[in-house]
């Protein structure tokens, strides 16, 4: 118990610090409160009229909220007939509540025949148009506050039935209640101690989001005169009497009307606040959207750069704002691309290779992505304070992308023909048969069979290895001048793998492309590149030729990544993984950040910050002791 | 596709079954004597023969459903007693207006809930987004029979720029134009709540989109920002909508009855409310089957609507 007791109360503070939350439960529990109280309340008897005082505007003397077409005290009718209505409401919901999770539970626990037998039953509930199969019920039953209620009621078992049975279907396979039944207990003993108290955080979020439907549907059955029947009355039915008089006395109705939206925007205020700390997956918060380009840090450009080079990354850092901390996931990365050239970006999950590449697109996601400094150059321009309109025609054009999954990277919905004539649209102004012609050209050069037919396919119709080559088509499109492809082939199975990769360099040294291939496999970099830049924790550790590098790797760490590798004919080979992990780039430590895994560490890699290293020629590491690194 | 449209079509009767078991069964649900209640003040003694022949009310409760039920699919909804007409004359006569009303509740609900939701979610945390947060929250907890009352006081009574009620001008000309501008309130009205849980899961599915890979191949594409929403992510969050905008048509057709009261429209609403205070059980029978059986037909549609975008969902 000790241990549901700080959760229980984090669950409250998580309440009170949702501001619309607590001025919803402020509004609810002070209407509440006068309603309990209205007994206790000096106020005028609701019911006593007065023919004399009739439709007495507000403010009046004796009467604030004024009189109503018998002179009857409005301010006091409002604070009983909100009582019926809450009460009637409260009732409606708790009976649904019963009732639906009840059947909810029971068809989830029994499964097969009592779990089709109900929610077919349910379901012809739902198949109804809401309020009116309550109309039915309430002529069966004739008018009346107490059918009203049932009626309103049996049209919400459903909400809860469907909801409840969804929650405990994922509880019933699990080890507990098989404990359990193995123990002997009855099913009722396991639905009624076990199962219910899963799902009761369930049952109270659809109690949160139906209790405000139910007082209004019951307060509109009540307008309609199929509720509340005088001398009685509550909400619905004083705005229903109040609507003959709208052009005479509109306080009559206006009255009641606001009562009502005042309260049930409370509920749903509530209700939402609610839903968010008891399942904190549908907290919108969590749900944010990345821009169309991640945003940059104020920054000057420093107007000199590499003529030459087709891109040249300066101090580019990236950073991650969740909340109160900063990952900082690329952290002053700096490399030089000509054109043409290759080069492999190697590393660990989450050591920054995909963010430096996004990166330079634009397209890490924003929120909570920024890039807080440093320097992208393209061509001599520099892409992070390029106007929008300008680095959208870059992009897809003079640099393309591959992504990692071609699954998720394709539109489920668009033919994969379309997906690639749309980038012939936008970026050479083709027109429609034309950039046909061309797509289909090519899905052919990039190996799919009857490019014409497959034109016309989804996604979905394709294979692993047919979607990326898709994807192929449409980066090579536009004849880019750089290609970055992020693990471009570790979605698809090792034989498909190894063709796409053999396509995509063919067809790169064919177009003269540069590249920028990201991966963590190192065997495919020393085939497709030229140069490799290892990063760790958001740094370049050592960058070189691909063959120096792993033939005498001038940083611990390349060393360690060398080890991993797989040998042909050598199968005693240790395929240890690094031991450790890497620092989380929001606590990065002082000095070297591998350090803690290095097997040379030694007190000065602690300390300040280590500088990369020139090796040799047009080669760096980061690295004090890369001197005792002997050649492999 | 067709295969599909056929297949879930036959899956439409067992659903039409289920609703007129349960419409028959609300006669069982009568205290008391079904014949006598059903008739209420129209209770002679030869009424109550011929309804209990009608409804066969002494054989047991299967038999007096297929009866019933036969009678029903030769278009026999038995007769109302407080109208002396058959039912289905008027149930139909009614249908039609009841139909245009929520046909134009749901096509105002749709574009405006559907546009509402797209910007928030696209300026999610800006002060748009914010102002069409705090609009729905109030739009949801509207009671629209209120709504409707405060129309007709502002835009009726005071402004004086839209009828307070009814579906043409008495000795109008029954134009299109005359339509219109009778049903722009009660279709306003009814259309509130639905905008806003429109665009609430318009957004909350937006926002789910625009973070999928796709979105961000559209954009590593160079596409302009406005084809990346609406062509990439727009369409793919419409499928997960569109069963929504369905759910919406019942809560329409439902929430006429309030309405259909309130601007006094001609409309299967108001019959069904008069049908109840007279006890004209029949009636709302008729009625209440009539209104489920076309809600049936709009799910129907919706899920063709959700498989012809996405291609994913026709196999199978």
């Amino acid at each position: 118990m000790a241990s549901t007791l700080p959760r229980r109360t984090s669950a409250w503070a998580r309440l009170s610090r949702n501001g619309l939350a607590v001025v919803g439960l402020a509004i609810v529990v002070a209407i509440l409160a006068i309603a309990i109280l209205a007994p206790l309340l000096p106020l005028a008897d609701p019911n006593v009229t007065a023919p004399a005082n009739r439709l007495l505007p507000p403010f009046s003397e004796g009467a604030w909220l004024g009189t109503d077409q018998l002179g009857r005290d409005m301010l006091s009718r409002l604070v009983w007939g909100a009582r019926v209505s809450i009460a009637v409401g409260v009732a409606a919901t708790l009976v649904a509540a019963i009732v639906g999770s009840t059947i909810g539970l029971v068809a989830a626990y029994f499964g097969k025949l009592a779990d089709n037998v109900l929610m077919r039953g349910v379901d012809m509930l739902m198949a109804f148009p809401y309020l009116l199969l309550a109309l039915a019920i309430v002529a069966a039953l004739g008018p009346g506050l107490l059918n009203a209620l049932l009626a309103i009621a049996v049209v919400n078992i459903p909400f809860f039935a469907r909801s409840v049975r969804g929650a405990t279907l994922g509880l019933v396979q699990r080890e507990f209640i098989e404990a359990a039944r193995l123990s002997g207990y009855s099913n009722a003993r396991i639905i009624l101690s076990e199962l219910f108290p899963s799902v009761l955080p369930v049952i109270v979020i659809t109690m949160s989001t139906t209790v405000g439907w139910m007082i209004l549907e019951t307060a509109g059955l009540s307008f309609l005169g199929l509720g509340a029947q005088p001398p009685q009355a509550d909400l619905g039915s004083m705005l229903g009497d109040g609507r003959n008089l709208v052009i005479t006395a509109p306080h009559v109705s206006i009255v009641p009307g606001v009562l009502i939206l005042v309260l049930v925007i409370g509920i749903n205020l509530l209700g939402d606040g609610l839903r968010d700390v008891l399942d904190p997956r549908l907290k919108s918060g969590a749900l944010s959207r990345p821009v169309a380009r991640t945003a940059v840090a104020e920054g000057r450009t420093s107007g000199t750069g590499d003529r030459g080079a087709l891109l040249e990354v300066r101090n580019l850092r990236t950073e991650f704002h969740i909340g109160q901390r900063v990952l900082k996931a690329v952290g002053g990365v700096d490399f030089v691309l000509q054109p043409g050239e290759s080069l492999g970006i190697v590393g660990e999950s989450g050591s920054g290779k995909s963010v430096t590449a996004l990166s330079i697109l634009g397209l890490v996601p924003t929120p909570p992505g920024i890039v807080a400094g440093g320097e992208i150059r393209f061509a001599g321009r520099d892409l992070l304070r390029l106007p929008m309109h300008d680095l959208q025609d870059i992009r897809g054009n003079r640099i393309a992308y591959i992504f990692q999954d071609p699954l998720t990277t394709l539109n489920p919905l668009m033919r994969v023909g379309h997906q690639v004539t749309e980038t012939l649209v936008r970026h050479q102004g083709l027109g429609g048969s034309a950039a046909r012609r061309q797509a289909e050209e090519l899905l052919d050069a990039v190996g799919i069979p009857q490019p014409r037919t497959k034109f016309d396919a989804f996604p979905h119709e394709l294979s692993g290895g047919q979607r990326q080559r898709v994807v192929i088509a449409m980066s090579l499109a536009n004849r880019p001048d750089l290609i970055i492809a992020d693990e471009p082939t570790t979605a698809l199975d090792v034989t498909t793998q190894a063709r796409v990769l053999a396509l995509l360099n063919d067809l790169r040294r064919q177009s003269g492309a540069a590249l920028v291939f990201i991966t963590h496999d190192l065997g495919v970099v020393s085939e497709l590149c030229e140069r490799v830049l290892v990063m760790y924790a958001g740094k370049v550790v050592e960058s070189g030729p691909v063959g120096e590098v792993f033939a005498a790797p001038r940083h611990p760490y390349t060393r360690a990544l060398l080890a991993c590798v797989p040998v042909l004919g050598e199968p005693e080979r240790a395929l240890d993984a690094i031991p450790g992990l890497p620092p989380p780039v929001d606590d990065l430590p002082e000095g070297c950040a591998f350090a803690p895994r290095c097997p040379l560490a030694m007190a000065e890699c602690r300390r300040g910050e280590i500088l990369l290293a020139r090796t040799g020629e047009g080669r760096r590491s980061r690295c004090i002791r890369w001197m005792e690194l002997g050649d492999a | 596709m067709l295969g599909y449209a056929l297949r879930r079509l036959v899956l439409t009767v067992p659903v039409l079954l289920g609703i007129s078991v349960i419409v028959f069964l609300v006669i069982s649900l009568i205290p008391g004597d079904p014949a006598t209640a059903i008739l209420g003040s129209f209770a002679t003694p030869e009424n109550v023969e011929r309804i209990n022949r009608e409804l066969g009310l002494d054989r047991p409760l299967p038999v007096q459903y297929l009866t019933w039920l036969q009678g029903v699919l030769e278009g026999d909804l038995g007769r109302s007693y407080s109208l002396n007409r058959p039912v289905l004359d008027e149930v139909l006569e009614r249908f039609g207006p009841t139909l245009i009303l929520a046909a134009a509740a749901l096509f105002l609900c749709t574009v405006f809930g559907l546009a509402a939701g797209v910007v928030a979610a696209v300026r999610q945390y800006g002060w748009a987004d914010k102002l069409i947060t705090l609009a729905v929250l109030i739009g949801i907890s509207t009671p629209s029979f209120f709504l409707g009352i405060m129309l007709i006081l502002w835009f009726s009574v005071d402004l004086g720029w839209f009828p307070t009620g009814g579906m043409y001008d008495l000795f109008g000309d029954g134009s299109l134009r005359e339509l219109l501008w009778h049903l722009t309130l009660p279709a306003t009205a009814l259309a509130v709540v639905a905008t806003g849980v429109v665009a609430r899961l318009t957004r909350s599915g937006m926002l789910e989109v625009l973070r999928q890979d796709y979105v961000r191949t559209a954009r590593a594409k160079g596409l302009r920002e406005g084809r990346v929403i609406l062509r990439h992510a727009f369409m793919n969050a419409l499928v997960g909508i569109v069963p929504i905008i369905g759910i919406q048509a019942g809560f329409v057709l439902g929430g006429a009855v309030y309405i259909e009261t309130v601007f006094q429209w001609p409309g299967i609403g108001r019959m069904l409310v008069t049908a109840i205070s007279t006890r004209d059980i029949l009636l709302v029978q008729g009625g209440v089957l009539v209104v489920a059986a076309s809600f049936v037909l709009i799910n129907l549609a919706t899920d063709l609507i959700q498989v012809a975008l996405d291609p994913r969902l026709r196999r199978g």
